[in-house]
């Protein structure tokens, strides 16, 4: 391109790309259209409660509104970092996430292998439909099933017990048995799920690749240990990087609808969302809450970012955007 | 070329002989394995549920002496007559299932129109509008200015929107659609608009019918977001409000027994304060089997559904 020509061109985009900005739009309007009930419903869900954001720096005030409350800076949050409140509760929802991502994972690597092995097709989809089935149901029969096996009056668990001349077991007044207890919880209600998901990426293996290490005189092991577990890899590494993201969100229905208000059990099970729901509903102290729950986002924010970046950086195929 | 063909063939059927006859011990091992704990596993799965159901049949007495029950000792209906003969049951159930079938079906739709668009290559606008939907999962406001815009600016507490409208969709739901249109050919598109149709034509004729699959999965987790809901009530439906959703009326039931947890081995209570196990039990069969019921029709899309989801967006 000759410097005359570049300058006619220069010369002649503003006003071209004026009208193809409005002649585009025109085009496709249809398609944003489309789009146009989901963008409303985001804005007015989403966007719409981000400037409430303010209310974790003000002492919030009923009848004057967030915005005639008066500012207070960063005390809210200062009360709540003092106290040792955000430590314990940043403690207890990470600890027990890494609990379910790394264990959840294992377990449903496992499965799924293991479910591949099964020869019959009636047993694997009798037991798939049987493992999907504690992902359906909601958290609070999660809470009615978890109850009433572990009830000091009427559990399951203890009707065992008392048969085996055993004492009665009192779960919802130990609080140091729940770090177990939620995981395997967890587990029970969201393995089948994951593992679902890992066993159609199996199905999906090229099977001439399995055949090939069968002829070449691999065993069972080897087959899982070479050819099934690298094939698996990159769902592995999507699903471990959006739980990730999510490590600081805590899964609020499950231990709502489990520990509910017993206090008792508040230093081994008090998660970030369960304080910020009694605070907000019970106690109605939405500052106090908001700024919990902003401390929360801005670190789950940092940290997905932070993920991203860093895997950006070492296998880019694996970013989440 | 046909001798080739015929060595593979010959080479297959050895091959397939070879794997009938010679199944490695490793092999064997594994796959006794595969059942045992496939087995073990699956039962576990199914056993809580086996109790619930056993034990809402089970008259309160035997519940109260001897603990919950797989099997009823004496086996009762009385458990379902009360909870179907009150009749607020019915009107939850109402509620449940038209909230159900509108926010699935009106959800659905828009899912689908914007996970449309937002995968056609020529719309100009989509990565702008990707990102906008995709940033409100990165961030958010947290519940307490949710619940205040809510209730003091869109006025919603008491009022069944409030439970409708948040379900609709979510960003996964959307990036799930849109890897799903992904897989069908862009000529589909093409070829429509060659022949003069309109954007909206082509989604409704041409790509709908192509898009079953997704359209069943990402239902199902929409009907079962909605029947299975019971937080957005439990913040917005206060007591002035007399039929609630299935779930948290059952949630309502369960918290009536929050203050026996938190006394210890319920030491302070009379018997007559205890609200029955059976009641809650029979409440809670009731609410959770018509979307178990509804699973083995959508099975077959759904298994192939969710797989999909674990694709990139």
């Amino acid at each position: 391109m000759s410097g005359n020509e570049k300058a006619a061109v220069s010369q002649a985009a503003p006003a071209l790309n004026k009208r193809t900005w409005w002649q585009t739009f025109k085009k496709y309007r249809v398609l944003t259209l489309m789009c146009l009930p989901a963008i409303v419903f985001f804005f007015a869900f989403n966007y719409m409660p981000l400037p409430g954001i303010y209310v974790a720096f003000v002492k919030y005030n009923y009848r004057k509104g967030i915005f005639g409350s008066p500012f207070v800076g960063l005390k809210n949050f200062a009360f709540l970092a003092k106290s040792g409140k955000l430590l314990s509760l940043t403690r207890n929802t990470v600890l027990y996430n890494l609990a379910f991502i790394i264990l959840g994972n294992v377990l449903a690597v496992f499965i799924s292998i293991i479910l591949n092995e099964v020869q019959s097709r009636w047993f694997k989809k009798v037991s798939q439909s049987m493992i999907l089935l504690p992902y359906f149901i909601s958290q609070v029969l999660v809470g009615i099933l978890v109850y009433s096996l572990l009830n000091y009056d009427t559990g399951f668990v203890n009707s065992i017990r008392t048969s085996l001349g055993l004492d009665r077991w009192q779960p919802y007044a130990d609080p140091l048995c729940w770090p177990w207890l939620m995981v395997l919880i967890y587990l029970w209600q969201n393995t089948g799920y994951n593992s679902v998901v890992y066993f159609a990426a199996i199905c999906g293996i090229d099977s001439e690749m399995i055949e090939a290490s069968e002829v070449d005189g691999a065993n069972g092991f080897q087959k899982i240990r070479y050819i099934i577990l690298p094939s698996l890899k990159p769902t592995i590494v999507i699903l471990l990087l959006f739980a990730l993201g999510g490590i600081v969100r805590g899964n609020f229905g499950l231990f709502y609808n489990i520990i509910g208000t017993n206090s008792l059990l508040y230093d081994t099970t008090d998660i970030i969302e369960t304080y910020v729901y009694r605070a907000t509903m019970t106690d109605f102290n939405f500052s106090t809450a908001s700024a919990v729950g902003l401390y929360q986002s801005l670190i789950g924010f940092a940290i997905v970012m932070l993920a991203n970046f860093t895997i950006k950086k070492i296998e880019p195929d694996y970013s989440l955007f | 070329m046909s001798t080739r063909k015929e060595e593979k063939a010959i080479e297959k059927i050895a091959f397939q002989n070879k794997k009938k006859i010679k199944v490695g011990a490793s092999e064997m091992f594994i796959r006794a394995l595969g059942y045992i704990v496939t087995t073990f596993y699956a039962v576990c799965c199914v056993l809580p549920f086996l109790i619930i159901i056993g034990t809402s049949f089970t008259s309160e007495s035997v519940i109260r002496q001897e603990g919950v029950q797989l099997i009823p000792k004496e086996f009762t209906l009385r458990a379902y007559n009360m909870v179907c003969g009150s009749g607020a049951i019915w009107k939850s159930y109402a509620l449940t299932i038209g909230m159900t079938v509108i926010g699935t079906f009106v959800g659905l739709m828009i899912i689908a129109m914007t996970g449309y668009a937002l995968q056609r290559k020529d719309y100009p606008y989509r990565n702008v509008i990707s990102f906008y939907i995709y940033f409100t999962s990165l961030f958010s406001a947290g519940l307490a200015p949710y619940y205040l815009l809510m209730t003091q600016t869109y006025h919603l507490k008491d009022n069944y929107l409030a439970v409708l409208l948040p379900l609709l969709m979510s960003p996964w739901l959307i990036i799930l659609m849109k890897n799903f249109i992904k897989q069908i050919p862009h000529e589909i598109t093409e070829s429509g608009k060659i022949d003069g149709a309109g954007d909206m034509t082509i989604f409704l004729h041409l790509v709908l019918p192509m898009i079953k699959p997704a359209l069943a999965t990402i239902g199902l987790f929409l009907a079962l977001g909605y029947w299975n809901e019971w937080y957005q009530s439990s913040l917005f439906l206060s007591s002035k409000v007399t039929v609630k959703p299935l779930q948290y009326t059952l949630y309502e039931i369960v918290n009536k027994l929050d203050q026996l947890r938190n006394s210890v081995a319920g030491q302070y209570v009379t018997v007559a304060d205890i609200p029955s196990e059976s009641i809650k039990m029979a409440n809670a069969v009731l609410a959770t089997g018509p979307i178990i019921l509804l699973y083995p029709f959508v099975q077959k899309y759904f298994i192939s559904g969710i797989t999909v989801g674990a694709v990139k967006g």
